[in-house]
């Protein structure tokens, strides 16, 4: 395993650990991306200020007065050694309800006409799988989720929306998500979820992890804010 | 609790502590002082830790009124300060009374000064710090810029250090720079490990003149404007971490400089990074300003940043009475 990873420092105050270098998004790598980065958190290393899994590689940011690169890159090849099994802890399912299509999901119309389908046919392959949270970014409990079904993959919107609501839920390339709160956004809008994946005033205000699985169900309209 | 009114805000002034980390996994952008020696510089001289939160101004910067007597400093940009009228220093902490107006007038050198209160700025902790992260909404006071009328709550002054009134920092230890204005402000940089992703002697086109900071520049970057940095490859990346002063470039082969209030993470390849010891020089420039990229080994960007910390620790023992 160890031959095939590289470590890098990025400037000096971060280093990226990368577990492939092909340039798509892979579960397996991915899982393993996941599991570097909660041992790494677990080692609690002095020094290190954040860890971040995505697709294929884990970021440690840290302070260079406290550790470096050299150092960590010796702590993270331990970390790594011995070969951990695949996970076969349960994996978190978050099964997510949305209302598609209509003024909730503008974009429903346009994403079954460029993919020659009926819009139910649409929520249908949108609904389908059983998604993996690859990374978080972009914005506070934004998850990436893949991978959508080929037929529906369609590139982002040619020009963004200055706004999106808070609980859209969007498609692009191979990709869905859930906007956590209203922010600009290129990707197509099919439909709108109560569920909120960031409130700061929860418990606990991050509902997915990297490794969780989704499931999207479609629901009426009307359901919409009775659950929250 | 004791606070400080604001009166006029400002062009862009916010609150801004070390940042907030440890949240990045989740997406949660790190934010934090842009210029962060000035502003441990202003903490130091009213005796606050460094993790103490203060005021960024940007371009233009406010008029406040005092609740009560306050110890206070400002560091970074140099801006013509008064106190009810009589003109007040930049680099060294002064007393200011109850119910008196701390006002900012016209700025001579630099885009970004913190102004440091004896106590602290003492908004709520949102996930570990009261930094106000713009585009989320999140931190400081409801996540935006002041507004007239804001109260900005301040903390417990007998918990600052005590700290000599009459100590007035040096252009040196200021980091005042002369070459900003007109001339290229210098950072240096580190390469990145996948140099590949450019083609051959793209290190040495970034080298090969200033840059230009355009008007498409805020706290989240810097859009670059200058030699044109050609991929291997193309521009796009599977999305990795996006540390503070990384160098990126999209696919029309002008860079974006990442400051504080950059996102978690990004899909551009990246050419190099500015140095932690550099990142204030860039964090002072503004539209129009112009840096130059010079690449140093791991080895002299530690060292700078020892330097810059032996430095600080020097000023705070300085203040000290």
């Amino acid at each position: 395993m160890s031959d095939e990873v590289r470590i890098s420092a990025v400037g000096d105050s971060a280093l990226i650990v990368e577990l492939s270098t092909r340039h798509e998004a892979d579960a397996d790598v991915n899982a393993r991306a996941v599991e570097l980065a909660a041992a790494v958190q677990l080692a609690a290393i002095a020094g290190v200020l954040d860890v971040v899994p995505t697709f294929q590689t884990v970021g440690v940011h840290f302070d260079p007065l406290i550790t470096d690169a050299d150092l960590l890159s010796e702590c993270l090849r331990r970390v790594m050694a011995p070969q951990a099994p695949t996970s076969t802890a349960a994996r978190v399912v978050h099964r997510i309800p949305v209302s598609y299509g209509g003024t909730l999901g503008p974009d429903l119309a346009e994403v079954a006409k460029a993919a020659k389908l009926s819009e139910q046919a649409v929520v249908s392959l949108h609904a389908a799988p059983l998604y993996r949270v690859f990374m978080l970014g972009f914005t506070p409990g934004f998850a990436y989720l893949g991978s959508v079904e080929p037929a529906i993959a369609l590139p982002r919107r040619a020009t963004p929306r200055a706004t999106v609501p808070a609980g859209s839920v969007g498609i692009a390339g191979r990709q869905t998500g859930i906007y956590p709160s209203a922010s600009p956004g290129g990707w197509h809008i099919i439909g709108r979820t109560p569920i909120r994946p960031f409130d700061p005033e929860r418990a606990e205000p991050f509902l997915f992890n990297p490794g969780d699985c989704v499931q999207f169900y479609a629901i009426e309209p009307a359901a919409l804010g009775r659950r929250t | 609790m004791s606070s400080f009114t604001v009166i006029r805000p400002g062009l862009q002034t916010t609150i801004q502590d070390r940042g907030r980390w440890g949240w990045q996994s989740r997406g949660v952008s790190v934010a934090g002082a842009m210029d962060p020696y000035s502003c441990r510089v202003a903490n130091a001289l009213v005796g606050n830790d460094a993790d103490a939160a203060a005021l960024e101004m940007t371009f233009v910067g406010p008029e406040l009124e005092f609740d009560d007597a306050r110890i206070v400093a400002v560091a970074g940009a140099e801006f013509a300060i008064t106190i009810d009228g009589t003109p007040a220093p930049v680099g060294a902490a002064f007393p200011v009374s109850g119910g008196s107006r701390l006002r900012f007038g016209d700025r001579a050198h630099g885009v970004r000064a913190y102004l440091a209160v004896a106590g602290g700025i003492t908004v709520p902790r949102i996930l570990g710090s009261r930094s106000t992260h713009l585009v989320s909404r999140m931190g400081g006071l409801a996540g935006r810029p002041l507004a007239a009328g804001d109260r900005v709550p301040l903390g417990d002054p007998m918990k600052a250090r005590r700290v000599r009134l009459e100590v007035q920092l040096t252009e040196v230890e200021l980091k005042r720079d002369p070459t900003i204005g007109p001339g290229a402000a210098r950072v240096r940089v580190m390469p990145d490990a996948r140099l590949d992703r450019f083609v051959d002697g793209a290190l040495d086109v970034l080298q090969s003149a200033p840059y230009t900071v355009s008007r498409l520049s805020d706290r989240m970057g810097f859009r670059l404007e200058g030699p044109h940095l050609q991929h291997s490859h193309g521009a796009d990346i599977l999305s990795e971490i996006t540390p503070l002063g990384t160098v990126q470039v999209p696919a029309s082969g002008q860079p974006i400089l990442l400051m504080a209030d950059r996102q978690t993470t990004g899909g551009y390849a990246r050419i190099a990074t500015v140095i932690s010891a550099d990142i204030g020089v860039a964090g002072q420039r503004g539209p129009d300003d112009r840096l130059s990229f010079d690449v140093c080994t791991l080895g002299e960007a530690l060292a700078a940043r020892a330097a810059q910390e032996r430095a600080l620790l020097a000023i705070e023992e300085k203040a000290r009475t």
